[in-house]
């Protein structure tokens, strides 16, 4: 029987990357680095704002900073906003942490049709549930090198 | 292998009704729509229940602008793009007629004007209606991401239609008769690209319209018109880029559903597609012109990618498939 790579033509493929019209890469960098540089000011005004004003130092500063991004991002999906902001800053709003919260309230909204156990709790990690097990990986990963590095030095 | 069928008593398309979601009707047919939707929903609590109750408005409504009652229909031939094809079946639910479902993706629509043509040109039945359907949120969770998830989409992407078409054939009546088509082959030239139906399904385009010009010794200027389904601008060009190697032109008379539908506002991706596109346009833009004769005699294919969200992920590369009918008046 013939298999997926028994069919590849490989003249057709290069014609087809040949005149396929091209993602604009200048444009979507621009894009994305002013939205992505945008989303990261307003969390630095907050580490301002939690230290300055409320007082707050350390990892107390930091959780509440990623809870407020992580609410605005997910309130912003909820509102039907931020797929278009996606759509057009790409990268620049995917990367910070207001992306992870679109990529796990998105299914869960898009699944409640299918229940509250099997759909939303189900499916909610179907976007993010990569990036935590990639994340968690390279954690590990790197926390074992950093150990190793220290027993050694 | 003869895959050219010539109907020796024409059925006949003696009644048609399209229903289309906002987008569409803001589209170039905007106006062309019998049944057009303010709200993609259409009052139901999912896009799955919007879509089959899409499907259903457009079978009973083409019944009844073929002047016949359901009674009359021995049978429906429907398909749309979920899985297990859950619209057509639950729209069916809805008649007492006989029901037969088909999938050839996109290509749907032609295949099923096909097999409900020769069941009433061997004379078995006497009134079949084709149809098929597509909604752009019930496939974009099917095939891409959620909704409301921020993503972008590569230039070579389409959209799919959110819309619906049905026809009405009959052994007599009306002036609009398919003649006759050719029966589509699985072509796979090893794209693997999900996000480029046009440049997949163009081989399998090209070697139905060649086959369906090298039996029946036409060429592309005997029809007023050649239409296809969904392949976008690109995969238009990379159809007509083919077919010219092989000895045959169609550049002056070629047109594509999904490079139709949508405004060009829409220009940074490649068009509409979907089970939805072709029959959408098919029976808002094109019967009228048959009806109107100011098209004679037209060669209409719907093309299909054959993928599932299975299939890709498991690194296959996408078979399509095209099926063309010889339509005229």
């Amino acid at each position: 029987m013939k298999t997926s790579k028994d069919c590849v033509n490989q003249n057709y493929l290069d014609f087809v990357a040949e005149i396929s019209p091209k993602t604009n890469e200048k444009r979507s960098l621009l894009r994305a680095f002013w939205v992505g540089g945008f989303i990261c000011s307003i969390g630095q005004g907050l580490r301002y704002f939690f230290q300055e004003v409320v007082g707050l130092t350390g990892d107390e500063l930091a959780s509440y900073v990623s809870i407020v991004l992580i609410f605005l991002g997910s309130l912003l999906t909820g509102l039907g906003v931020y797929d278009r902001i996606g759509k057009y800053a790409g990268g620049g709003s995917i990367v910070p942490i207001t992306g992870f919260a679109n990529s796990v309230v998105s299914p869960a909204m898009e699944f409640k049709t299918e229940g509250y156990i099997y759909g939303t709790a189900a499916k909610m990690f179907t976007v993010a549930g990569p990036i935590i097990v990639f994340g968690v990986s390279a954690s590990v990963l790197v926390g074992l090198i950093y150990f190793v590095i220290y027993r050694i030095f | 292998m003869e895959r050219t069928i010539y109907f020796k008593n024409s059925p006949k398309i003696i009644g048609v009704c399209s229903i289309g979601g906002p987008k569409e009707c803001a589209g170039t047919l905007g106006d062309k729509i019998e049944i057009k939707l303010n709200d993609d929903t259409f009052g139901e609590k999912t896009f799955e229940q919007a879509e089959s109750k899409m499907l259903y408005a457009v079978i009973k409504n083409a019944i009844k602008n073929a002047d016949k009652t359901e009674k009359d229909i021995d049978c429906i031939i429907a398909g749309d793009l979920l899985n297990q094809i859950i619209s057509a079946t639950f729209a069916a639910r809805n008649f007492s007629s006989g029901y037969l479902g088909a999938y050839n993706a996109c290509a749907t629509f032609t295949e099923s004007m096909l097999l409900g043509g020769a069941l009433i040109d061997g004379g078995y039945l006497n009134n079949v209606v084709c149809a098929t359907s597509s909604h752009f949120s019930s496939a974009e969770r099917q095939y891409r991401y959620p909704l409301e998830l921020g993503s972008t989409r590569p230039p070579q992407a389409q959209w799919t239609v959110t819309g619906a078409g049905a026809t009405v054939l009959s052994k007599s009546g009306g002036g609009v008769k398919i003649t006759g088509g050719t029966i589509g082959k699985v072509v796979d030239f090893g794209v693997t690209d999900v996000n480029n139906m046009g440049a997949a399904m163009a081989p399998a385009a090209a070697d139905t319209l060649y086959t369906h010009f090298k039996n029946t010794g036409t060429s592309p200027n005997d029809y007023d018109i050649i239409v296809t389904g969904d392949l976008g601008a690109l995969g238009s060009r990379l159809v007509k880029d083919i077919l010219w190697e092989k000895g045959y032109d169609m550049n002056k008379n070629h047109v594509d559903c999904g490079e139709l539908i949508y405004n060009v506002a829409e220009k940074e991706y490649q068009g509409g597609s979907g089970a939805g596109c072709s029959s959408l346009v098919f029976c808002s833009y094109f019967y009228e012109k048959l009806l109107k004769k100011e098209y004679k005699k037209m060669l209409f294919m719907a093309t299909g990618a054959l993928l599932s969200s299975v299939s890709s992920g498991q690194g296959e590369s996408i078979p399509a498939i095209a099926h063309a009918v010889v339509i005229e008046s």
